[in-house]
């Protein structure tokens, strides 16, 4: 925005140091949002080799989950997903206008629970690929 | 600092200079070298511990946003460093003016009633919207680092250009303008009072404009404190139906509430404490009210 010469850091995301817990609480919504629209498509296209017939469809859910990566990413999806929810929750009492004072202690705990909540899900995804 | 640093080497020359000047048997020589050799080591161990003392209570270490277009050394902005000495209840602002008044009188900067009532020193220090008159020194890390609002042009050093911010302030009509006046006095019942006590605070210093994330990528946006100037009025009963009606018109247009995405920035580096999140949020249930009947 300014014309006369470039701030720098000062205007852009420069200043990720300096975000309070409800900008971070934004980021990490439209990012959650964003990946979880992504898998959607994965998931479908996942489905769809069901339309093979049955056999294409356990083949192809088999090989997938042998794929250590596979079960690390399905991790991520869980907390990115995880942290989607209770944010959003956490986003709807704030329109309602429902303990704005606060708001950034819900986000925290958004934080912690998710990170409860996939590191106790990690045994389940993981076993038997490495 | 940089004055009494200096002075102290210069003492130190002159003793030398005086022992030296002396005619002295080998034995005293001796002696005496070793007299100057222990009390330079004592003299070394006060002055370390003066600098010491110095670096932290009695000077305060300013890193200060410097630019000027006129002048062709300030035309790359840059940070002056500037060693205040402190004083107790010394803020930012009157570091700055110790600053401007002993070391560099072209540093500028905005400031009025030094008792945040008038606005005009709302500052980006350490990374966050302050009016530097409410601000401690004591209260911050060093080195202060400070710099003219994010997201605002730059006119000279740390003064911005204020102008779009007014604009959006004055776009939401920021006036008392009741469809009716009765005869005599306009009053206001207490509650209504209390609902609105808050929103009338607002003493025009931008600070969460610049904080807004949202504002700086929609130049358009009206901003936290025109939408809560927008507030204070539409919520104002005395002002009547037909004008709140006007005002939310103004508020729910592309630009305005539904801009907001809560990040609550602006209610973190408000001054004057108001609930600026809280007073949107009010604006979009109260839009939304208006505009869904399903009855
Ligand atoms: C119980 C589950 C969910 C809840 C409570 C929830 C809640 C929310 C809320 C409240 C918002 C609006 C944020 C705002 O006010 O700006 C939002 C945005 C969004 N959500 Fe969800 N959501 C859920 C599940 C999902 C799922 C399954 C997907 C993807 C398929 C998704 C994708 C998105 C996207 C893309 C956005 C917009 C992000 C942006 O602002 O760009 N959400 N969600
Ligand atoms: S709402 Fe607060 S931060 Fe914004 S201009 Fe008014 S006093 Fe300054
Ligand atoms: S000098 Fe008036 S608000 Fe700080």
């Amino acid at each position: 925005m300014s014309q006369s010469y470039n701030r720098g850091l000062v205007e852009d995301f420069g200043r990720w140091r300096e975000f309070s817990a409800g900008m971070w609480a934004w980021i990490f919504h439209k990012f959650t949002g964003w990946v979880l629209i992504g898998y959607l498509f994965t998931h479908i296209a996942v489905l769809s080799t069901a339309l093979q017939g049955d056999a294409a469809y356990t083949n192809t859910i088999v090989a997938l989950e042998s794929l250590a990566v596979v079960r690390l990413l399905e991790v991520g999806l869980l907390a990115v997903a995880v942290f989607h929810i209770l944010n959003g929750l956490r986003l709807l009492l704030v329109d309602l206008g429902v303990g704005l004072d606060s708001q950034d202690k819900s986000f925290y705990a958004s934080l912690v629970l998710t990170g409860a909540i996939v590191v106790a899900s990690v045994p389940t995804f993981i076993s038997g690929v490495f | 600092m940089s004055t009494q640093v200096p002075e102290q080497q210069a003492e130190e020359t002159e003793a030398e200079q005086s022992a030296q000047a002396h005619e002295q048997t080998p034995q005293q020589k001796r002696q005496d070298k070793k007299r100057e050799r222990q009390e330079d080591a004592a003299k070394r161990l006060q002055e370390e511990e003066q600098r010491r003392e110095m670096d932290a209570d009695d000077t305060y270490h300013l890193k200060v946003f410097r630019f000027d277009p006129e002048v062709a050394a300030k035309q790359e902005p840059r940070f002056d460093d500037f060693y205040v000495p402190f004083e107790k209840g010394m803020t930012v602002l009157d570091a700055l003016m110790y600053a401007r008044d002993h070391y560099d009188s072209s540093l500028t900067f905005r400031h009025s009633c030094r008792q945040a009532v008038c606005g005009s020193d709302a500052l980006f220090v350490n990374g966050s919207q302050r009016l530097g008159c409410q601000t401690q020194l004591s209260d911050l890390e060093e080195p202060v680092r400070i710099e003219p609002l994010p997201h605002q042009d730059v006119v000279k050093d740390l003064v911005v250009d204020m102008e779009h911010f007014y604009e959006q302030m004055h776009s939401v009509q920021p006036y008392f303008d009741p469809e009716e006046t009765p005869e005599g006095e306009q009053r206001q019942s207490k509650e209504n009072h209390e609902k609105i006590k808050m929103s009338t605070r607002c003493i025009w210093c931008a600070a969460c404009m610049s904080s807004c994330n949202i504002a700086a990528g929609d130049n358009e946006y009206l901003g936290p404190a025109a939408i809560n100037k927008a507030y204070r009025f539409a919520m104002d009963e005395r002002e009547g139906e037909n004008r709140m009606q006007e005002r939310m018109e103004i508020v729910e247009q592309n630009h305005g509430v539904w801009r907001c995405q809560t990040q609550f920035s602006c209610t973190n580096v408000c001054p004057k404490d108001i609930p600026l999140t809280e007073h949107i949020q009010e604006l979009k249930r109260e839009a939304v009210k208006r505009n869904l009947k399903f009855w």
